[in-house]
């Protein structure tokens, strides 16, 4: 992170960063990571809220790190919040950040669950349920698929596909804890070997 | 509530964790109930892990396990984010530190990928039958990872299909 920005950051930019993350929020089918572009667009092109490899940095720790990666909004928050003082800032910025992105949406799929409990007998909700499982255990193999080759698809990168290989044939089948998988993982890329 | 305990160390992972703690360890869900109320997470805005912290936790206790679900779901990650990234900022230079990364994110897509596998096992009650399960299956996997479909597509296209198709097989 070589270049760096200094902020101004008063209540109305701080508003405007809120309100642009409630209107994300309920954009954001399939997840947050659909989003990225369109906060690149505010945050880095358009506003300068944030560096380009500010902004690279935040997915990329997020979704290597264990946890939802939705946390790279949390991420930004702070590095805008850092750019515009330092620590407090940060604070804030994580705070509206997240819950910009998580209230509307969790208050829809939360009465949206709530009813769907209720009428679960009705033929139209066991039909969704029953008819969106195939597609959805489609998207996990794709999601997973996606993401190892993340890094590249070329032969060259054979390693990371063994690596993922292995820790879906591990996972899988015996009852290990993810967190050692994880840890293998991260102690083979920093030695190199991936 | 247990939910808080549970909710700090289980669900501060991506989603395999959450599926081995929900189902193979505490058992709270079948592997079918399981696939029904990621599928509904997943149709939502909004984060899909989240989504179903919510959902899970509101069916158990209501608001507050809705509440306390998502604060659990957040809390320890976010910390843990954060001393990441702090230290990632003062070591970014180091090669090991990409390396990490990197081998992080490979075991990572191979967790979601075993998750994946593990609950095709789930379709096996489908009214759809095995079939058109694979089909569905395939269609998705092949318009997201070939084509790079975006997910909304894929999602309403594909679900539109399958819900008329389901809707016309169950019992009124």
């Amino acid at each position: 992170m070589s270049e760096t920005l200094t902020l101004n950051f008063g209540a109305a930019e701080w508003f405007q960063f809120f309100l642009h993350y409630l209107s994300l929020s309920l954009l954001a089918i399939g997840g947050a990571i659909a989003m990225i572009p369109d906060m690149h667009r505010f945050l880095v092109d358009q506003n300068f809220w944030l560096t380009n490899a500010q902004f690279n940095a935040s997915v990329a720790i997020a979704q290597a790190a264990p946890g939802p990666n939705v946390l790279f909004i949390a991420l930004m928050g702070w590095n805008v919040g850092m750019n515009a003082g330092g620590v407090l800032q940060g604070l804030l910025g994580i705070t509206l950040a997240i819950t910009g992105m998580l209230i509307p949406s969790s208050v829809l799929t939360y009465n949206a669950a709530q009813w769907g409990h209720r009428n679960r007998n009705m033929r139209a909700v066991r039909a969704f349920k029953q008819g969106m499982a195939p597609i959805v255990v489609g998207l996990l193999i794709a999601t997973g698929l996606i993401l190892a080759s993340a890094s590249g698809k070329s032969l060259e990168y054979w390693p990371v596909w063994l690596l993922a290989g292995v820790s879906a044939v591990i996972c899988w089948r015996t009852k290990l804890h993810i967190l050692w998988l994880l840890g293998a993982g991260a102690l083979l890329g920093w030695f190199g070997w991936i | 509530m247990s939910f808080t305990l549970l909710a700090l160390q289980g669900f501060g992972g991506v989603l395999a964790v959450v599926q081995r703690e929900l189902v193979e360890k505490k058992r709270w869900l079948s592997q079918e109930e399981f696939i029904e109320d990621w599928s509904v997470a997943q149709i939502m805005p909004g984060p899909n892990v989240i989504n179903l912290a919510l959902i899970v936790g509101s069916r158990y206790f209501g608001l507050k396990g809705a509440v306390v679900g998502l604060a659990g779901m957040m809390a320890v990650p976010l910390v843990l984010v954060l001393t990441l990234a702090l230290i990632y900022s003062q070591f970014a230079d180091h090669p090991g530190v990409a390396g990490a990364l990197r081998g992080m994110g490979a075991v990572a897509s191979g967790l979601i990928l075993a998750t994946g596998i593990k609950l095709i096992s789930a379709l096996k009650t489908n009214v759809l039958g095995w079939r058109w399960c694979t089909a569905l299956g395939l269609a998705c996997l092949v318009g997201i990872v070939m084509i790079r479909l975006p997910l909304a597509y894929v999602l309403f296209g594909l679900g539109g299909v399958a819900f008329t198709m389901t809707y016309r097989r169950l019992k009124p």
